[in-house]
């Protein structure tokens, strides 16, 4: 306990860098959520496609694992282009996923549990197909950012990597509850996650919506994952399956099918692991993520700020 | 609706072609290529796919060298059969069970790792099948009354102390962090580096395999202010926490850890720069310190050098070759021998004590340089 | 137009799958228009059939890579977990991602209060332990249902699935359980055999593959006895409309909590079981994964429908062990299979008769254009 009050504010930050990723996760489940009523349990492997699919595109640019870190201007390209890389991989497999996985399903009326099952199946499909693709082993990304202390706050020492992180979350989520609010495909989105049946009636295309959505969470996830490799500089096959987990507790923490939620949720839980971590030690951390769910469930049945993507913001 | 069509059929093609590559090849290799043809079989048993696959592959390698050189100039072959346990604990008892009914098996090298050791042993000992381990290093292991049991290596009672005796001779290390990774491996080692290492000892934490994020562990080392951190696991956690920390500004805390994180995999985890300098110990010899042309001639097989535990497992499969060739074509007949066996091998002079742990035990200390990890000096 | 449009694949594979269907449906037809002595027969001959399973060791069936009795056994514990998490899922319709969590705690309760080695050290025998296993699995499914239950479908689901994870993170950090050493010398059922070895022995799995068709057989009958008593008849009410069977007097919580205390039971039986064929656990043996596995063999055979979900724990446990050649692919294998199955198959492979009817219900619904 005594470790926890002098090391709060650092816990903090390190709290919310990571809380910044499992946000930009869970706002993928949140969205398809909200238009299908569905888990996509597949959605921890788009997230995992974004995260070689930036590795992928530094290569190309001929980065080696161990290079030094090349020149601020150098940088910031090399950083735009592994994002775009990142996000058009995980939109696209998101497509693909929604188009394999989910739409014939969809045209046979299938029983909800069922689009569970062939998401799992995605979901082993990609992971394992990286798996072989890359021997099992861990693929190191190319050194971009060496960490150096900017500020303190209150004592803590807040580093470049963790502020271009956590900006760039908020940023993106600024972003997409803006396209969501204030365009016509927004409001698309909005329509069906309200009264599916009623927006088919006012012409709304219901397909394209769903097809939107899973882009839309795609592209957030594929900016998870390239900050997801600048934080920990390497990646695995398997690196989506606890992720995706801790995503979609954050996303229920905020209240599924809710954009803020899902901030929200994720800046929580990342910041609970962090502080029970701190109290009963590591060994206990998921543990806490997912007793502190449970609690949170039990007086708030719907998440902190209550479910539905269209009704919280009409 | 085309679109969804294609890829229906695409799935399912995909479907069709993979399950027929699987039968065709299971057609052409049957297990390990001319294994089946032979009179008498040596079994590999441990992982070749799935996480810890390159470490079996080197066990595999190792005993494969040995068997292929003695196939070249006798006149009743040796085969090697492969049981791909994938690390598993729930799939060794069925391994293992084929393994015993299989008559022509009359020795195994492994299971590589601990925890399927425990799975699976009682199974050999009920069949009197004997076994040779040249990974498992999980002291307990011996007590279990296993009378097939053998260790050609120095267990984790012997490697934990000499950790610490090199933290705090060589190193000189005043205050010491120790984490594990909840595995037997790694929780039984770091026990007995802290009961070794004493009040140097000032604060421990625990983490979970697969764990990625190590925030609050390194914002314990940092402000325990540890000069050493010993972590006792597996490289590919055990490398993440080494960059994190690093990140994080604790460069100069230097990492000790044991055989479980020595490996390229570590570097590759952790990156050259956070890596350096960081000290691994393991009970086994280096491959360029073995003896005869054992390094050259696994180079030149297999195109690699040796890796960690591939001459041990060589030794380990030329205890059976010799058993093979006084004769002693049964199990019992085998298990005894071995029991009784003394002998040079690459790594060591092998023989082993009534608990089946080997007598002669080697400890290594390495160290990461330049992204490789060399040889330091035996720690004694 | 595309190539596989012009070549009518599409429309072949879905005559093949009607063709299919048929062969489904003509036999049971032909079934049960059979008399009640010749049914009884045959059913007599295929349980016979079963039994010498084992010895017979088919050449086309047997696993060439593993012990196959062993494989059996595994199938058949699996078929246990699958007809319980049946009983949650398929009957009561609550969505379980953490149903190992019960198998767990039953594998667990053996092991503690059987092995000598456990901390506990009470050392009984296999027998004792089962009755504690399943008391305790059942247990664990009401202090899980308990706060739980009020929760809505896919909430729940996440919530089960974090609790299956507790379990497992308790058993791997808590010394008392064995942390990531486990325990060993796990009790093995009673019984000796004429030359005063050990019946259920480490090297003959046989005995373990005929214990298990054994509970199998019991629990298909139990269930299907369950499922068309009141209980069963309320459980089919809240899965088709919890609403609704609350208005007409059903008191939902109250049955919904037997469902999961009923499915905790039949989940810690085949931990029971599974603990003592192994003789070593550890957590490792009780990954979220398996949870999945176990779910999928339900949905994939057809959730709802005791027989379809035996034939979908026996596809989902056989055939990884029975081509352990593909090796690297099988799990990429496995996931593609299950994308195809359940878009051809919605209904699962095998469906409940009743939920076969509804689905083709909507079918029709969709087609009409109704709903889109």
């Amino acid at each position: 306990m005594q470790f926890l009050l002098d090391n709060f504010w650092d816990l903090s930050v390190t709290g919310l860098t990571q809380g910044a990723i499992y946000a930009l996760i869970a706002l993928g489940y949140t969205l398809v959520y909200g238009v299908l009523r569905l888990i996509n349990f597949a959605h921890s492997e788009v997230f995992v496609t974004g995260t070689f699919a930036s590795i992928f595109v530094l290569h190309a640019f001929g980065l080696g694992s161990d290079d030094p870190v090349p020149s601020a201007g150098m940088v910031v390209l090399y950083i735009a282009a592994a994002a775009v890389g990142a996000m058009v991989a995980s939109a696209a497999t998101a497509l693909v996923v929604e188009r394999v996985a989910y739409r014939p399903l969809r045209r046979r009326n299938a029983p909800p549990l069922v689009f569970l099952i062939s998401a799992i199946g995605a979901s082993f499909a990609i992971s394992e197909a990286f798996g072989v693709l890359v021997d099992r082993n861990n693929v190191r990304v190319p050194n971009l950012i060496e960490p150096q202390t900017q500020f303190h706050l209150f004592g803590a020492s807040v580093n470049n990597r963790q502020l271009l992180i956590v900006a760039a979350a908020i940023v993106m989520m600024l972003c997409l509850d803006q396209f969501i609010r204030r365009t016509r495909l927004g409001r698309g989105i909005r329509a069906v996650s309200q009264d599916p049946d009623s927006a088919a009636l006012m012409g709304v295309n219901k397909d394209r919506v769903i097809a939107l959505t899973f882009i839309l969470g795609g592209l957030m996830a594929g900016g998870a994952a390239v900050l997801y490799d600048l934080q920990f500089g390497v990646t695995r096959f398997n690196a989506g399956f606890v992720l995706g987990i801790k995503a979609f507790t954050a996303a229920v923490l905020g209240g599924i099918g809710n954009l803020r939620g899902a901030l929200l949720g994720g800046l929580l839980l990342g910041l609970m692991e962090n502080y029970g971590s701190a109290i009963i030690g590591s060994e206990w951390r998921d543990v806490v993520a997912f007793v502190f769910l449970i609690v949170v469930l039990m007086f708030r049945p719907t998440g902190i700020l209550g479910e539905s993507l269209g009704k919280a913001r009409a | 609706m085309r679109f969804q069509r294609m890829a229906r059929m695409t799935v399912t093609a995909a479907v069709v072609a993979l399950a027929a590559a699987g039968c065709g090849s299971s057609d052409g290799s049957g297990g390990s290529g001319d294994a089946g043809s032979c009179k008498y079989q040596i079994g590999y048993f441990g992982a070749l796919t799935g996480d810890s696959a390159n470490l079996g592959i080197n066990i595999r390698n190792g005993a494969k060298l040995a068997i292929d050189q003695y196939n070249k100039d006798a006149k009743d072959c040796v085969g090697l059969k492969e049981f791909d346990s994938a690390g598993d604990p729930a799939q060794a008892p069925g391994l293992a069970r084929k393994a015993v009914t299989d008559k022509t098996v009359l020795g195994i090298i492994g299971p590589a790792f601990s925890g399927e050791s425990k799975a699976a042993n009682g199974t050999f000992d009920q069949g009197k099948l004997p076994i040779i381990t040249a990974s498992a290093t999980n002291p307990a292991l011996a007590d279990n009354g296993w009378k097939i049991f053998h260790r050609i290596l120095g267990n984790d009672a012997s490697q934990g102390p000499a950790a610490a005796r090199y933290i705090k001779d060589v190193m000189k290390a005043p205050k010491v962090f120790v984490v594990d990774d909840a595995t037997e491996y790694g929780k039984g080692l770091a026990t007995i580096v802290k009961s070794d290492l004493g009040s140097a000892v000032i604060g421990t934490d625990t983490v979970q395999a697969k764990q990625t994020d190590f925030a609050a562990t390194v914002t314990k080392i940092k402000a325990s202010g540890a000069k050493a951190f010993f972590y006792g696991g597996y490289y590919a956690e055990g490398g993440l926490l080494r960059k994190q920390l690093t990140d994080a500004g604790g460069k100069d805390i230097v990492m000790v850890a044991a055989d479980g994180v020595k490996d390229p995999g570590f570097v590759k985890a952790a990156g050259q720069a956070a890596a350096e300098g960081t000290i691994l110990t393991c009970p086994c010899l280096p491959p360029s310190k073995t003896k005869g042309t054992f390094a050259a001639d696994y180079k030149a097989a297999f195109k690699v050098d040796a890796g960690t535990y591939s001459g041990e497992a060589f030794d380990a499969a030329t205890v059976f070759i010799e058993g093979i060739k006084a004769g002693k074509t049964t199990r019992e007949a085998l298990n005894d021998f071995i029991g009784s066996f003394h002998g040079e091998g690459v790594t060591k002079s092998i023989a082993f004590d009534a608990k089946g742990e080997v007598t002669d035990k080697v400890i290594w200390a390495y160290k990461v340089k330049a992204g490789q990890i060399v040889e330091e000096q035996e720690i004694k | 137009m595309t190539i596989s449009d012009r070549l009518g694949l599409a429309d072949r594979l879905r005559a093949l799958d009607d063709r299919r269907v048929q062969l489904v449906t003509r036999p049971r037809q032909w079934w049960n228009g059979l008399p009640k002595p010749v049914q009884w027969v045959a059913f007599g001959a295929f349980a016979v059939l079963l039994v010498l399973l084992p010895i017979l060791d088919p050449p086309i069936l047997s696993t060439p890579d593993s012990d196959f009795p062993t494989v059996l056994f595994i199938v058949g514990v699996y078929c246990l977990a699958a007809l319980g998490l049946n009983i949650v899922v398929g009957l009561a319709g609550l969505l379980d991602l953490g149903y190992v969590g019960f198998y767990a705690v039953g594998a667990y309760s053996v092991a503690v209060f059987g092995s000598p080695s456990s901390q506990l050290a009470t050392a009984y025998p296999w027998l004792v332990c089962v009755p504690i296993a399943i008391a305790l699995a059942m247990v664990a499914g009401v202090v899980l249902g308990a706060p739980t239950l009020r929760l809505r479908g896919d909430y729940l689901a996440i919530v089960t699935l974090g609790f299956g994870e507790i379990v497992r993170l308790t058993a791997l950090n808590s010394g008392v359980l064995g942390g990531a050493a486990g325990i060993s010398d796990v009790p093995a059922p009673p019984g000796e055999l004429a030359d005063g070895s050990r019946l259920f022995g480490v090297i003959d799995a046989k005995p373990y593959y005929w214990l298990a068709l054994g509970l199998i057989f019991v629990i298909v009958a139990a269930s299907r006895n369950l499922e068309r008593s009141r209980v069963g008849r309320a459980w089919l009410a809240i899965r088709e409309d919890e609403d609704a069977a609350e208005l007409m007097g059903v008191p939902t919580f109250k049955f919904k909590l037997w469902a999961f205390a009923m499915g905790a039971a039949v989940g810690g039986l085949a931990g029971a079981v599974f603990a003592g064929q192994q003789g070593f656990i550890n957590p490792e043996s009780f990954i979220i994964q398996l949870s999945i596995l176990f779910l999928a063999a339900v949905v994939v055979g057809g959730a709802g429908n005791r027989l379809g979900v035996v034939v979908g724990a026996i596809l989902v446990a056989y055939l990884p062990e029975r081509f352990r050649e593909l090796a690297e692919y099988r799990i990429l294998v496995f996931g593609l299979a299950l994308i195809v199955m359940s878009v051809f198959r919605p209904q699962g492979l095998l469906p409940s008769r009743r939920r076969a009817v509804e689905l083709a219900a909507r079918q029709d619904q969709v087609e009409a254009g109704v709903n889109v």
